[in-house]
């Protein structure tokens, strides 16, 4: 789960690490009411879950409270990569920049380690800093045991070529952002810019934090912070009904138990010339109640022309799924054509019970996913004619 | 012949008496897994009801492995309980540990990992199917009708996707030596480098398959080990060449894999060392058969 640039930066504040002052608004008036009681002076942020923000227009400096009603009026409704702003944090102006740098905390797969990571060359063209020169990005690994210890950060400050002074409150900071991550369970913690200010002091500009998903039931406070807003309505009911739905721009619904087996499944139906137009994975073991769930899902969306189940049971039985299936199609109306693929545990069980809904059943998933496109193709030409 | 589990696996169960316990230490005992004991704390001294008669159920791992001769031990508990339980059973010395449970935090799973390093404990999972050397032993849940006993070695960090590729094997009378689910999270035990050195020394496994995913470098560093190391036949397939680029949050993760990770990338790397890669797992089948 992504959090917001002002959820993360809390967070970051918790754990020592200094921060503008600021307020989150939903209006232009209250956005006018913060900068106020900022001084005047302050800058708007849109605040959605998606990077590259300020090459949007999202993020814009105001000269008085005049001017940040005016820009929070401009960024609020905005869509940037397909998300809508509904929210602007309203943060007060950084006593100058003298320098931009970059520091996250993340984990390395291949170490098998939370790594540190930081730069000198913070800022908006990270990425490319990483690829062109990527000498000047600075890494430590942590060894869950130890945690980060101070030569950690003299290493990484040594290497930025970081002003001695500022040597200790960056360890303050490394460490806190450290902590951030730990304590959270984050997947990443980040903060680019991290700033040195005009008084030559450290500061945290921007935020970015991810917690890992799997630890959500033990951090009910974080859980709190998902922001329903953000996501599409349809993934969010995915979610409650203990799914993984992605909505995607083709017109072949899928549903398949099992992440890998649902790309494959999506794969596929590429390759014999199909869109797909999700991914769903009803996971082991799914009931029919989820499987009618994950139906009525893939029927909401108008572009659907086809729809292939593909489901080899292990945990999940066929006969539950079909059963799934059937009690779906008695609540929707729909004449969309599907396709049955079913395979494993009860697989002969499934098929006889759809036998008697009038549903194609291909014995392979190659089978399926040209039944599935050939059904689309028909219901296509079959309108525009 | 196989690899890590056969005749002579000595299976723990823990968390026996749980609902995916008690159904597939079933299954495990009905495909002939030879299931000596159940550890469940507090149910110490009672039996299981197994399908081929009482399996003897007890508080610890240590004690279990101590009264049954134990070299094998797999997990069904709930991923709160999960981390305990693989620590339990690295602690009492069993060298092959089979993690079932999905839903670990990765920073649980970094502690555990780091532990089972320091030990003599082989981890398979977590998050995985287990594992099965057809018509000898299953761990864990891959169907045991779908399998046949043979020659093709088959290792995966899926899990539906592993079925239906084993599935095709037996349907064309293609038999596996050993199939090997290793899971899909980004901390697990063994990954694809360490079963492929098992299958490479294996003289009953003759050919082996790779199936992987988009994600991680797991893969791509498989192929390195492949061109250097391995003289049998691999032969792969990748699922996720059609999977929209995620929303990436932040830039950490594009700094660390840069274009690792992606369906293209992976299948480069692999045919760079020779693997042949299916577009389609059903025709995997083909390129061996």
């Amino acid at each position: 789960m992504n959090l917001h640039e002002f959820q993360a930066k809390r967070l970051f504040a918790e754990h020592g690490i200094p921060i503008p002052r600021g307020e989150v608004a939903y209006t232009p008036g209250e956005a006018r009411r913060i900068a106020q009681d900022l001084g005047g002076k302050a800058v708007v942020k849109a605040q959605v879950l998606i990077g590259g923000r300020g090459k949007a227009g999202g993020i814009k400096v105001a000269q008085s409270p005049d001017e940040a009603e005016a820009n929070a009026k401009a960024i609020l409704g905005m869509h940037i990569k397909g998300f809508t702003v509904n929210k602007v944090l309203v943060d007060s102006l950084a006593p100058g920049i003298k320098q931009e740098l970059y520091l996250a905390v993340l984990i390395d797969r291949g170490q098998r380690r939370p790594m540190i990571m930081a730069s000198a060359a913070g800022g908006m063209d990270i990425e490319e800093v990483a690829d062109k020169t990527p000498e000047k990005i600075h890494t430590v690994h942590i060894d869950p045991v130890l945690g980060v210890r101070s030569y950690h950060t003299t290493y990484l400050a040594k290497g930025m070529g970081l002003p001695r002074e500022l040597w200790g409150d960056f360890n303050k900071i490394v460490s806190g952002l450290y902590e951030c991550f730990k304590t959270n369970d984050a997947s990443l913690t980040e903060i680019n810019p991290l700033i040195i200010t005009g008084e030559d002091k450290l500061m945290a500009l921007d935020g970015k934090m991810s917690i890992d998903d799997n630890a959500l039931s033990r951090h009910p406070q974080l859980a709190e912070m998902r922001d329903f807003e953000e996501e599409p309505p349809t993934e969010a009911e995915a979610r409650e009904a203990g799914l993984t739905f992605i909505q995607l721009d083709g017109n072949i619904g899928c549903m398949v138990n099992g992440a890998g087996l649902a790309m494959a499944t999506m794969d596929i139906i590429k390759l014999y010339g199909g869109e797909p137009a999700n991914f769903l994975d009803i996971g082991g073991g799914a009931r029919a109640d989820q499987v009618a769930t994950a139906l009525k899902l893939i029927l909401s969306d108008p572009k659907v022309e086809a729809v292939l189940f593909n489901i080899f049971g292990g945990i999940t039985r066929g006969d539950e799924v079909a059963r799934g299936i059937l009690t779906a199609l008695g609540q929707i109306d729909t004449d969309v054509p599907m396709v049955v693929r079913l395979a494993g545990t009860n697989a002969k069980e499934g098929l006889a019970l759809l036998a008697e809904a009038d549903m194609m059943t291909a014995a392979t998933l190659s089978e399926a996913a040209q039944k599935a496109v050939a059904a689309k193709s028909a219901r296509e030409s079959g309108r525009a004619s | 012949m196989s690899i890590l589990v056969d005749k002579n696996t000595r299976l723990l169960v823990q968390g026996i008496t749980g609902r995916e316990g008690t159904f597939h230490t079933n299954q495990m005992i009905a495909f002939g897994t030879n299931v000596v004991g159940g550890v469940v704390p507090g149910k110490g001294g009672q039996n299981f009801d197994g399908e081929k008669g009482p399996v003897p159920i007890f508080d610890t791992v240590r004690k279990a492995a101590e009264e049954t001769g134990a070299n094998a031990t797999i997990i069904f508990v709930p991923a709160k309980f999960a981390p305990d339980a693989m620590y339990e059973a690295a602690d009492a010395g069993l060298p092959l540990i089979v993690c079932l449970t999905e839903h670990i935090p990765v920073l649980e799973m970094i502690s555990v990992r780091a532990y089972l390093d320091q030990r003599d404990s082989r981890l398979i999972g977590p998050n995985c199917p287990g594992l099965i050397t057809p018509g000898e032993a299953k761990l864990g849940i891959i169907p045991g009708s779908i399998v046949k006993p043979g020659h093709v070695g088959v290792v995966s960090r899926s899990g539906t996707l592993t079925y239906e590729v084993v599935y095709a094997l037996t349907q064309r009378g293609i038999g596996q030596s050993t199939c090997v689910g290793i899971g899909g999270d980004p901390i697990k035990g063994l990954d694809f480098i360490e079963v492929l050195e098992l299958f490479e020394a294996d003289p009953d496994t003759s050919e082996v398959i790779m199936i992987g995913e988009i994600g991680g470098n797991a893969e791509e560093k498989a192929a390195a080990y492949i061109a250097q190391n391995m003289t049998k036949r691999v032969t792969s397939f990748i699922a996720g060449r059609s999977a929209p680029p995620g929303r990436r949050m932040g830039h950490a993760g594009a700094i660390v894999e840069g274009k690792s990770g992606t369906a293209e990338g992976k299948i480069a790397a692999l045919e760079a060392a020779g693997v042949q890669v299916a577009d389609n797992p059903d025709r995997i089948v083909d390129m061996i058969a």
